[in-house]
């Protein structure tokens, strides 16, 4: 069977999403919570089918990249850009993982967001959720079919909209539910600094066009070699400004600080944006520009360093932190910094097969946390409808994502337990899960490639190990330490069956790309020229495994053997001492942003503002200049020389002048017919006179 | 023919006659003494006309002097109708009375 005709459905997968959202926003009003949840997933679902096919037909196929013209849409000068749809094993493995896991996040989030437009008391939410979760699914899959770097920036903007439009969704309030700017500005945060990075890309991306004439990915790949051979800083220059753009969307060092933040939004938000795919965008980019990476060896090196010391450095963070979903946002950066290091040192595939397995066990974690802070929040309400007669003791500030205020959730919510730790063991590498496939791969090609980076990532991994051992101690075992974790409740199937089918994809996801197997390397061969298959290192598989297992054990040690009591401080704080606050307070880097640009920016706002808008332009060029002229040319000039001293002298001079020779006329009009006749006469007289005399 | 009255004397009888018209239209007041005075001239023109006919031997002007007993006739009927109607209003017939049209 032939199955290239497949290929031209490939505009569905953008715009089955988009007819999802146009449904919701229409006919929603009328559908109720059920209908439109279910819409929005299927919607997903049949863009997932659309992907499944696609791959179908690639893997029938050739496998090489088939590029469907769907419009055009630019023309100027030299500047010609069509919107392309690019078909090849790369861009279908994004679609899947975006299509796929946005389906489960989907289905999930109709019985996640059923519960917490209660909590929150406002129903009428629900409905704008799924609609910005569909536009979200339509831009990404724009990001990842786009034929060139612009269609490619298209879907990043509309990504990074999304983001912020989802991370502000309770915009009106702070993650508590208690009136604040705290969730919007978290919003404006992720928006803002992820400006900084697309201004990276910008740049990038003029530069390319300076030099190629030529944005599409075939065009500039094509002549990047030549252009490397002629001019050697511009592929470096274009490469390093696409790490800015990197730096900001998969949130590296130094621009990494905006994901904590992004937790604010809901939490089907913070798996399918923050952490299974919008995130990884960055790292598609770099695998998608291998051609241009592989050629500056230098770029590749500062590409794999930001990645290594982000994934140390966000590690180290997430071993200090006490919300459960700051621990895995952390987390979040942490494991971009693998895949960040790991496209850097140009182990392309191995940063491609560790995205799709972190999206599939980050997701199943994020989910999993939702579940618990919903089981949380239950217990709370539980608790306050119980005590509505008496006392107001559960009046006081309830925070259902603090670890401190969990424990012994085991027993109250045993499958999410499970579920729970079954990512958590796929996070930390434990063999046979996917985590430990793909983050071996890439620490086995970091060992070979990049020692230094190599160093970095074990210590992130054995990091890894620790806060997610310290994380399920403090959650899942040991007695509540609060009235709300004691009377926490499973969560319902819509929530719980999307996680399981996750769960199978965490403990199997390893399968895509086996050594000895490496189907995922055969698979990306077609599109990503020169990868070649890692080889498998016991050396390096021995130690992260034991690695891991040691800070399982030390976990244990610290809060599994002796489990945290209400109010007890954090173990680890005395082992660590000040070092602990370090990690705690996340170095500091969100304070030293603020001293060191936010309030500058703000002085510099506030000096336009005052002194440059204020005085220059608005007391001074405004009132002075501009109104003082016209006032004067107005009321001097126009006003009083112009219109009173000449037209209006002229025009009441007229109206005398009339005046006075009517008045002297009038007085031959005195109503004697005799004098009239003796006028007449007198005339008579006169022309006969004159007529006889003449 | 020698003894005929020379055509000066009626031409000079018709100017006194319509002198006198035109003087006793100007100083009466009483609108009845103006119109008779305004007869008074036209019946100086009519002279004037019927002296000429004769001299030259022609009838145009005897004949125009029937027009103008016409006209004046019926100038006299309007004017008299006039008359009336004022004096209905004003209860006088004094012309120096009848001054609403002054400026």
């Amino acid at each position: 069977m032939d199955s290239s005709g497949l290929f031209t459905l490939v505009p569905l997968i953008v715009f089955l999403p988009v007819a999802g959202l146009l449904v919701n926003i229409i006919f929603g009003g009328r559908m109720g919570e059920k209908a439109i949840g279910w819409l929005a997933s299927a919607a997903s679902g049949f863009a997932f089918v659309i992907s499944a096919l696609l791959g179908f037909a690639l893997w029938t196929g050739s496998g090489q990249a088939v590029v469907v013209r769907f419009a055009d849409w630019i023309h100027i000068g030299d500047l010609n850009v069509a919107w392309n749809f690019r078909v090849d094993t790369l861009s279908v493995l994004m679609m899947l993982v975006v299509s796929g896991v946005g389906t489960l996040i989907h289905i999930y989030a109709i019985g996640y967001m059923h519960e917490d437009v209660r909590f929150k008391n406002d129903i009428g939410r629900y409905r704008r959720f799924f609609v910005f979760l569909n536009l979200f699914i339509a831009m990404m899959m724009i990001l990842v079919s786009g034929d060139s770097y612009l269609m490619l920036f298209v879907g990043w903007e509309g990504v990074g909209l999304c983001s912020f439009l989802l991370i502000g969704f309770w915009y009106d309030m702070d993650t508590l539910g208690r009136p604040s700017f705290a969730n919007s500005n978290a919003a404006r945060k992720a928006f803002i600094t992820n400006r900084i990075g697309d201004f990276g890309f910008l740049i990038a991306g003029f530069t390319m066009f300076w030099w190629f004439k030529d944005l599409s990915f075939a065009g500039v790949f094509t002549q990047a070699e030549h252009i490397a051979s002629t001019a050697p800083g511009v592929i470096l220059f274009i490469t390093l400004f696409l790490l800015v753009g990197v730096a900001g969307k998969s949130a590296q060092l130094p621009l990494y600080v905006w994901l904590p933040d992004a937790m604010a939004g809901p939490t089907p938000v913070s798996a399918l944006i923050h952490a299974a795919t919008m995130v990884t965008a960055g790292v598609y980019l770099v695998a998608r520009s291998a051609p241009l990476y592989t050629l500056v060896p230098q770029a590749q090196t500062t590409v794999a360093l930001v990645g290594g010391i982000t994934a140390l450095f966000a590690a180290t963070i997430a071993v200090g932190q006490y919300d459960i979903k700051k621990v895995l946002a952390y987390s979040t950066i942490s494991q971009l910094g693998f895949m960040v290091a790991a496209v850097g040192m140009g182990a392309f595939v191995a940063g491609m097969f560790h995205l799709v397995t972190h999206a599939f066990f980050k997701a199943l974690l994020f989910l999993s946390a939702g579940s618990v802070i919903l089981g949380l929040e239950r217990g709370h309400h539980h608790l306050a409808h119980h005590d509505e007669q008496g006392s107001s003791s559960h009046e006081e500030v309830f925070d259902p994502s603090d670890m401190r205020n969990m424990g012994g959730l085991r027993k109250q919510m045993p499958v999410t337990f499970w579920l729970y730790l079954v990512g958590a063991l796929a996070l930390a590498g434990i063999f046979p899960l996917a985590g430990f496939w793909s983050k071996d791969e890439i620490l086995a090609d970091a060992f070979h490639k990049f020692p230094t980076v190599y160093w970095l990532l074990t210590i992130a991994a054995f990091l890894t190990a620790f806060y997610m051992g310290r994380q399920v101690w403090m959650v899942f075992f040991g007695m509540p330490r609060h009235a709300a974790a004691a009377h926490a409740e499973e969560s319902p199937k819509v929530i719980t069956i999307p996680l399981m089918i996750l769960a199978g994809l965490a403990v199997l996801g390893g399968a895509l790309n086996l050594p000895g197997v490496h189907s995922l390397t055969l698979w990306l061969k077609h599109t990503i020229a020169g990868v070649e298959a890692g080889e498998f290192n016991f050396f390096v598989a021995g130690l992260s495994t034991g690695l891991a297992l040691l800070a399982i054990f030390i976990s244990w040690v610290l809060y599994g053997r002796k489990p945290l009591a209400e109010g007890q401080e954090d173990p680890l704080k005395k082992l660590l001492g000040p070092l602990f606050t370090v990690f705690e307070r996340k170095y500091w880097v969100d304070e030293f942003y603020w001293a060191v640009f936010v309030n500058r920016y703000v002085d510099i706002a506030r000096f336009l503002a005052d002194v440059i808008d204020g005085r220059f332009w608005h007391d001074f060029f405004h009132e002075k200049v501009i109104a003082g002229t016209y006032n004067w040319l107005s009321r001097t000039v126009l006003d009083l020389r112009v219109d009173q001293q000449f037209i209006d002298a002229l025009a009441n001079g007229l109206g005398e002048l009339t005046k006075r020779i009517s008045g002297g006329l009038r007085r031959l009009q005195n109503g004697f017919v005799r004098s009239y006749a003796l006028a007449v006469l007198a005339g008579v007289v006169v022309i006969l006179g004159y007529l006889i005399l003449k | 023919m020698a003894h005929t009255i020379p055509l000066s004397w009626y031409l000079a009888i018709s100017a006194l006659l319509f002198a006198m018209g035109a003087l006793g239209v100007l100083v009466r007041r009483n609108p009845l003494i103006i119109f008779m005075s305004v007869e008074l001239m036209l019946n100086a023109a009519n002279l004037a006309f019927v002296t000429f006919a004769r001299s030259f031997g022609v009838l145009t002007g005897q004949i125009f002097v029937f027009f103008v007993m016409t006209v004046s006739a019926a100038e006299v009927a309007v004017g008299l109708a006039l008359i009336i109607i004022i004096f209905r209003n004003k209860h006088s017939i004094d012309v120096d009375l009848m001054n609403s049209l002054k400026g």
